[in-house]
């Protein structure tokens, strides 16, 4: 029980570390940590998918998008207020998911990363076609009066940086949850070895089917909160860029691990916003630090420090 | 929950005071604090965040929008600055991409402590950042040619007093084109945003000249060739009309030229289809004789103003539209103007409104409301303009050049009039 | 334009890219089914490529062809020297683990992309063709009945695109022959089947993985010279490359250079093709799901055999 306690403690201590920072950090630094924690959103469902099922997705965009859409189009032709509006735009991650993963789960390997790539590049042409109704790749503005969440001022910095928090922590637990969960394990031996799972009796279209709901889900989630608190919905957002970026952020932060997703997203964010203060040529710097990481430490930050320091790291 | 929200302004701010003490200990100046605290009141520079596009697939542009900036943030500040202050620019790339557009201009608010931003040229960034400009409360003057600030999608704080927007500059064009080149239209344009701006005005402009548009060819964003959609093109039109962006540019024209042969129709291009390229690129000999809309001739012209040849010699581009240092080196003369305006519209506000600190953003945005007729000076070498301080957008004179003797040579000046339209929005009735 | 001359015009245009695609998707398909790694930054390799091209081109002087022979010569052998050095340096140290393949040639990618910018800018610049003839393209009619030759308003090609084609013909007839019938090909099979017990055998495995690397790559910076002046060269260009490519490569199966090669026609003229019927971008998203439901519906490719993990 004790590595159960560890971990508690480790995980409900970041959270509320991360309550009272809302307090104590600098204007820009608030507003930064406000982005990275939906960010690290996304970045957490996707790591359900390639750090825990073990399939690397190249699409992760569309449900990103999916989920950004879903609410911003609802909000914007049909007068949704912002508590349905994430609701739609859930639901479309989740409708989305179910369809691709349907179909991409036939393939797997480096099949399945075209696959999903190619749905999610069908989607960015999607929002592109449909203009009259995206404006394209310029996107549109979500109005500060219409971000009112059950009477809470989304464009606020301070409920920004909770709503923020409220949603990554839900992300957070409930992965936490999951792992430990007869289903986490399913798709943890999956991902060690589907042959075995599958002589052993268990379904294993169906597990994966479900984890690529669930991560697209909570993509869907990051990409609904995305929008909603920044006030913007735009095709950029469905670029192929989009889709590398969780993958980044899992790789460096350590794939399969709880933490791993915040972690990577942070370092990522702070390695490009830092390296632009003294070169433009942040890019660089960015990709010898990427270079540098896989030599250096292949599991990605929180992978090398449960290999090495606290192995009982979930 | 309010209690709390105190705590965290005054946290904030003490922050805030802190850094402000550091920074100026940095400068090495021995006075006292509470000197130290007034000498950087009044004469510590006016920070403008300049949000550019170093990288990214506005880079081509960006270069050039930095370059005016710099031009026209030294002869500011040659001149005494602004209310006496010099004139910083605070640059930061934003990767041509409204994510990391709108946290620049955060880091322009929060972290650098600007006065204003500005400078964003793509129409995407600018709405993506433009919606945390104006909760920041941070005046934001975008040099985008977009219509998205008239449009009124924006907020109070965001303005584009520089550069005119696509709106006003296609219906203009309408007249000219059906009056001396044909009434049978066909569109090629890019199948974004940007395109089906132009698709829909100019429709609707040429319409009401008793035009007609026979064919909307919308080319899809990121396709590098372009000769497979050419055959949409029907066989009798009279005008051909193109718009294109990203780095493709040169094909298309190219390929254009390659398709038509020896009997091409009148051609009529938006000049976004050949900026920062050189018009006797080979293969681009069949445009002798087409007609380009340009925001501002790249070639000197024989009419040049007195303006025009300083605000050339000031940013380093020579008769030709390139580098002084590079004659190879195109600029983007029909966009960049708009910078080296908006940075003096910027003085200009803030001399006429006394502005001293971020506190007077807002009496900047009213002073910049009040202004109307901007006449053609050192500060505004691309023509005379007038602004609509309830739409936040100029409008001002559009440039038609014909090619001749690989030059773009004028063949027209539309009147401001010509390029007017309508209100769509009163940004003055929004509160601050 | 009739449907007749469209359809040629649209067939011509589509034989050119996927002329270049094979090229391009070749070089990966060897560095995909020797070494079984994903080279994300292979667009890149592309894109510098052009770039030298563009570099060497404009450096020597006289006439255009010069400069794009001199380029032809020299571009290719400078990219693969530079993937050789990267695999030695790099993708040896990872010990060419899928995962870490993917992300150390990402940061590759950031790098090489950002290089160019800062030395070479932010410009699509051209480099001129060493020949570039216009050549009109008859068509048929029926007046009254009969067959009638006439010249169709805009169907046409220029010398220089057929000249693409035949040098794309070329070169992936010698590769072929490389890999069939010289020595050199048979270490590369022999690696390919089985690593581990080619270097039991004493094939010097790691020299040929960098020389692997180094042809693969150099094989997408000779696709981008000959595209080069056609479409200029600018930092951004590796990226549709880089996916086209890869979907080209699954769909002919890993590894197959048979199959890449009929993948990449099928592609490319697919793209010419549809964009006759649809309006543009909706033939784009008909031919993106085309892709994906081939894959779908036949994971292995089209000519592969079952996939090896």
């Amino acid at each position: 029980m004790t590595e159960l306690r560890k971990t508690m403690a480790l995980h409900i201590g970041l959270l509320l570390l991360l309550l009272a920072l809302n307090w104590l950090l600098p204007a820009y630094h608030h507003g930064n940590l406000s982005r990275i924690m939906v960010l690290a959103s996304y970045a957490i469902g996707y790591n359900i998918l390639f750090g825990y099922t073990g399939l690397l997705s190249l699409g992760h965009a569309m449900f990103f998008t999916a989920g950004m859409y879903g609410m911003a189009l609802t909000m914007r032709h049909l007068g949704w207020t912002p508590a349905p509006a994430i609701l739609a735009g859930l639901l479309s991650g989740l409708l989305l998911s179910l369809v691709v993963g349907f179909l991409a789960l036939r393939t797997s390997g480096v099949a399945f990363m075209i696959v999903t790539l190619m749905f999610a590049q069908a989607v960015f042409l999607t929002v592109l076609y449909f203009g009259e109704y995206t404006r394209g790749d310029e996107g549109f503005v979500i109005q500060q009066a219409e971000r009112i969440f059950l009477g809470i001022d989304l464009s606020d910095p301070n409920n920004r940086y909770l709503a923020a928090l409220l949603a990554f922590s839900l992300c957070l637990l409930f992965t936490l949850w999951l792992v430990r969960h007869p289903f986490g394990k399913t798709i943890i031996a999956i991902r060690e070895n589907e042959d075995r799972t599958r002589m052993l009796g268990y379904n294993v279209f169906r597990h994966k089917l479900t984890a690529v709901v669930i991560s697209g889900t909570i993509s869907a989630l990051a990409g609904a909160m995305y929008g909603l608190l920044f006030g913007y919905a735009g095709a950029t957002f469905a670029s192929v860029q989009y889709s590398i970026f969780p993958l980044l952020w899992v790789l460096l932060g350590g794939a399969g691990t709880i933490l791993g997703p915040f972690v990577g997203t942070l370092f990522m964010f702070y390695l490009i916003d830092l390296s632009s203060e003294f070169t433009t040529a942040y890019m660089l710097v960015a990709g010898i630090v990427l270079v540098a990481l896989t030599l250096f430490a292949p599991h990605g930050l929180m992978g090398e420090l449960r290999r090495r320091l606290f192995r009982w790291l979930p | 929950m309010s209690s709390k929200n105190e705590f965290s302004k005054g946290r904030r701010n003490a922050l805030k005071t802190l850094g402000l003490g550091a920074g100026a200990a940095a400068t090495g100046t021995t006075l006292p604090l509470w000197a130290r605290y007034a000498e950087a009141q009044s004469s510590a520079p006016i920070k403008v965040g300049f949000q550019a596009h170093k990288t990214g697939i506005g880079a081509a542009y960006g270069r050039w929008y930095e370059r005016t900036t710099n031009a026209a943030a030294k002869v500011i500040n040659d001149a005494g600055g602004i209310n006496g202050r010099p004139l910083e620019i605070v640059l930061e790339d934003d990767g041509t991409d409204p994510k990391r557009g709108a946290e620049v201009v955060e880091k322009f608010a929060t972290q650098h402590e600007c006065d204003v931003a500005y400078g964003t040229l793509f129409s995407h960034v600018v709405i993506g950042s433009a919606p945390r400009a104006g909760e920041l409360k941070l005046p934001y003057f975008v040099v985008s040619e977009g219509h998205h600030v008239a449009s009124g999608m924006l907020n109070r704080y965001t303005l584009q007093p520089g550069i005119t927007d696509v709106k006003s500059q296609v219906a203009a064009m309408a007249p000219f084109v059906s009056d001396n080149l044909g009434k049978k239209v066909t569109m090629i344009f890019p199948d974004f945003a940007f395109g089906h701006d132009h698709r829909d005005f100019f429709s609707a402009a040429i319409e009401a000249q008793g035009g007609e548009v026979v064919a909307k060819i919308a080319i899809p964003p990121t396709e590098s060739s372009f000769t497979k959609y050419f055959p949409k093109i029907p066989r009798d039109t009279e005008v051909i009309y193109h718009v294109m962006v990203g780095p493709a540019v040169l094909t298309f024209v190219k390929e254009l030229g390659e398709f038509f042969g020896p009997s091409r129709p009148e051609i009529f291009g938006f000049i976004d289809s050949l900026e920062a390229v050189d018009i006797n690129s080979p293969g681009l000999e069949f445009l002798d004789g087409t007609f380009f809309w340009e925001g501002n001739p790249r070639y000197a012209q024989d009419n040049q103003s007195e303006y025009d040849k300083a605000y050339r010699a000031a940013v380093g581009v020579d008769d030709n539209g390139a580098s002084v240092s590079d004659p190879t080196d195109i600029s983007t003369y029909a966009h960049m103007f708009g910078c080296w305006e908006t940075l003096h519209v910027i003085k200009a506000g803030m001399e006429a409104s006394g502005y001293a600190g971020a506190g007077d953003r807002a009496k900047l945005i009213e002073a910049v409301e009040a202004m109307t007729d901007l006449p053609a000076s050192n500060a505004h070498p691309q023509g005379a303009k007038v602004f609509n301080g309830k739409t936040h957008q100029v409008f001002g004179h559009q440039y038609i050049t014909r090619v001749t003797d690989g030059k773009l040579k004028l063949a027209h000046t539309t009147s401001i009039e010509d390029t007017l339209y309508p209100d769509e929005v009163d940004y003055t009735t929004q509160a601050f | 334009m009739d449907f007749g001359p469209y359809l040629i015009l649209a067939s011509l245009e589509g034989a050119v890219a996927a002329s270049v695609l094979a090229l391009t998707a070749v070089g990966l398909s060897l560095v995909f089914g020797v070494m079984r790694v994903v080279n994300v930054a292979h667009g890149e390799f592309f894109m510098l490529g052009a770039v030298l091209a563009w570099f060497v081109a404009t450096s020597v002087g006289g006439h255009p062809a010069l400069g794009f022979v001199a380029a032809l010569l020299v571009a290719p052998v400078l990219v693969g020297g530079l993937a050789a050095v990267v695999d030695m340096t790099v993708l040896k140290r990872v010990a060419y683990d899928p995962e870490r393949t993917i992300v150390a040639t990402i940061g590759i990618l950031y790098i090489i992309q950002q290089v160019t910018l800062m030395t070479y800018g932010p410009d699509a610049r051209p480099v001129t063709p060493p020949f570039n003839t216009r050549l009109a393209i008859p068509w048929f009619e029926f007046v009254g009945g009969r067959p009638q030759v006439y010249w169709p308003w805009g169907l046409s090609t220029t010398s220089y695109k057929l000249f693409v084609i035949a040098a794309a013909a070329v070169t992936l007839t010698l590769v072929w022959l490389m890999m069939s019938r010289s020595k050199i090909g048979l270490l590369m099979r022999a690696t390919q089947l089985d690593g581990e017990m080619a270097q039991v055998f004493g094939i010097p495995v790691e020299r040929i993985y960098a020389m692997v690397f180094g042809i693969g790559c150099g094989l997408a910076a000779l696709a981008a010279v000959l595209i080069v002046p056609i479409q200029q060269a600018h930092y951004l260009m590796g990226t549709d490359p880089l996916l086209l490519s890869f979907i080209v490569v699954i769909i002919g199966g890993l590894g197959s250079l048979p199959g890449t090669v009929i993948a990449a026609l099928l592609i490319g003229m697919s793209d010419g093709i549809i964009s006759v019927f649809y309006t543009p971008t909706l033939a784009k998203i008909l031919s993106t799901l085309l892709v994906a439901f081939v894959l779908v519906f036949r994971p292995q490719g089209l000519f592969g055999t079952r996939e090896r993990d």
